[in-house]
């Protein structure tokens, strides 16, 4: 039974197309069937984040407006042959979406896929509505500040009335991703703590990432981090919460890249 | 010759209603004047753009007072649309229209948008004059507190509105007929409107505007992080709450023309 995954967030740049390769590339590696849909129509960014830039000819505007096909517009990544990624156009914008063609293509993907992960653009407007309105999932990315905080609130609203299901009386599984989690900054109280977010948005954490310089190197390289450096901390994180979106129940936990002398001794053992 | 009568098309006539907001003068003038100017240093431009409705019911300032009143106003940049309330022998043809059809409406009436409802609510309320509406109703309910209990209270239907999720940010709640229970916290950027008694069984960071209909309605919460308070048309940011009730659990209530908030 095909999932639709929106990763979403109010906020501009807090991680969810980083969150979306990180998330797509670690299901696909458990084997299962994913496709990744770009909807940041206009300022597409997923290509680049999965390294397909080069490789890309059709788009999720055609698509929708029946100009292409939908085998002709999916880019198989070369790493993982389970991962697909439908790009979106850079040169339209996001009034070229349908809500009759969106449904359509969505409908077409469930077919084919076990999970169709759309990464939503920021903001609450129509390309945000119309990436979460098929959702069976939410993922709501959000970094330890009051401004994404409040921002996630007004997307969970959002998911609670605007939303196929929502419209339906069912509910969007919704699930808070921390992102850009620092311990020692939210240990000094420079940053909000998981409790504080946990108790402002009230929804279930599917995983924290620590703040991590490799994230970053990944994206520039155009390599989701959970196959560039799978062993970092922010991959195992991403990796966890993969699991857990299978119905793993998994011990909530923050890795961490800093180890002491016994933690470099010992770590492998203790673990 | 014949004429030709070309064939003219009807003239068309729309009725429309809209919101505006009433003004409703008290005698002694010259204070209300006072308390309108101090309230325009406070929120200077707040009349600007906004259909103003003149009450003069209360005023009764006769045919001299009308032009003297109107003259006032126009020097605040304040531009009426219509009397009302008043005498049809007050008004000359130059004056704004007299309207006989307005109807006593609440406050804050349900069906407006929060933007408009966020405006109207802690605006009419913190002139200094009462507006019509409320003024006779408020006086009566809220002068002796304590004897009130026996008396029937003005709305009592058993119509609560009660909410099992959280009150997220954006969202606007408007129950104009009674009580609202949140069961679940009420974000920052949310906004909770009753007709009576606010109840929040969680932390309350956005704004509750309550007892729109009832000056003894209270605002509870479990905690108080809340950006406004308001109940009957007084209002409170968040600066005037008492910096050592924040975070607890709280209630609010009126006595006379103050709101009191006290640790629960």
């Amino acid at each position: 039974m095909a999932k639709v995954l929106v990763v979403t967030s109010g906020k501009g740049g807090v991680g969810k197309t980083t969150s979306t390769a990180a998330l797509g590339a670690a299901l696909a590696s458990a084997g299962k069937n994913v496709v990744l849909i770009d909807f940041d129509v206009g300022l597409r960014n997923l290509d680049l984040v999965m390294g397909a830039e080069r490789r890309v000819v059709y788009d999720l505007i055609n698509v929708v407006q029946g100009d292409a096909k939908l085998a002709q517009a999916l880019i198989r990544d070369k790493r993982v042959p389970t991962l697909s990624l439908l790009p979106a156009s850079q040169t339209r914008d996001k009034d070229a979406l349908s809500d009759e063609g969106v449904s359509r293509v969505i409908a077409e993907l469930k077919e084919k896929f076990d999970w169709v992960i759309c990464d939503s653009p920021a903001g609450i407007e129509r390309g945000a509505t119309l990436a979460m309105r098929h959702a069976d999932v939410a993922i709501v990315v959000t970094n330890p500040e009051v401004s994404s905080v409040r921002d996630s609130d007004r997307i969970i609203g959002l998911l609670d009335s605007k939303t196929e299901r929502a419209e339906k009386g069912e509910r969007v599984e919704k699930h808070l991703l921390l992102t850009r989690f620092d311990a020692v900054r939210a240990g000094r109280g420079e940053m909000l703590n998981v409790e504080d977010v946990l108790e402002i948005l009230s929804i279930p954490l599917l995983g924290i990432i620590p703040e991590s310089s490799e994230v970053l190197r990944a994206s520039n390289l155009g390599s989701p981090i959970t196959l560039n450096n799978p062993a970092s901390a922010a991959a195992r994180a991403y990796f966890d919460a993969a699991k857990r979106l299978n119905g793993e129940a998994l011990d909530m936990t923050i890795p961490s890249d800093r180890k002491g002398l016994f933690g470099k001794l010992f770590g492998r053992r203790a673990a | 010759m014949t004429t030709v009568a070309t064939p003219r098309q009807s003239i068309r006539f729309h009725g429309r209603s809209y919101h505006a907001m009433v003004l409703s003068p008290e005698p002694p003038l010259a204070d209300w004047l006072a308390g309108l100017d101090a309230w325009l240093a406070r929120s200077p431009g707040f009349f600007f753009g906004r259909p103003v409705v003149l009450d003069l019911a209360v005023l009764q300032p006769g045919k001299q007072g009308v032009a003297e009143l109107l003259q006032n106003l126009a020097e605040r940049n304040i531009k009426v649309m219509g009397i009302e309330g008043a005498e049809p022998s007050w008004l000359d043809f130059a004056m704004p229209p007299l309207l006989l059809s307005g109807r006593q409406a609440n406050s804050i009436p349900g069906d407006h948008p929060p933007a408009a409802a966020e405006a109207s609510a802690p605006a009419l309320s913190s002139d200094p004059a009462p507006d019509a509406a409320a003024a006779p109703a408020s006086a009566e309910a809220a002068s002796p507190p304590a004897s009130v209990a026996p008396e029937a209270p003005p709305a009592q239907h058993p119509n609560s509105l009660l909410l099992d999720s959280p009150v997220r940010s954006g969202q606007c709640i408007v129950h104009p007929e009674g009580d609202v229970i949140v069961v679940g916290s009420v974000a920052s950027g949310a906004e909770v409107i009753a007709g009576g008694s606010i109840h929040i069984y969680g932390t309350l960071r956005g704004r509750a505007v309550a007892g729109s209909r009832d000056s003894r309605a209270r605002i509870f919460c479990r905690k108080l992080e809340a950006e406004l308070l308001s109940i009957d048309g007084l209002y409170m940011v968040a600066e005037d709450m008492p910096a050592h009730l924040r975070g607890q659990p709280i209630q609010v209530w009126l006595e006379g023309d103050s709101m009191v908030m006290a640790q629960d």
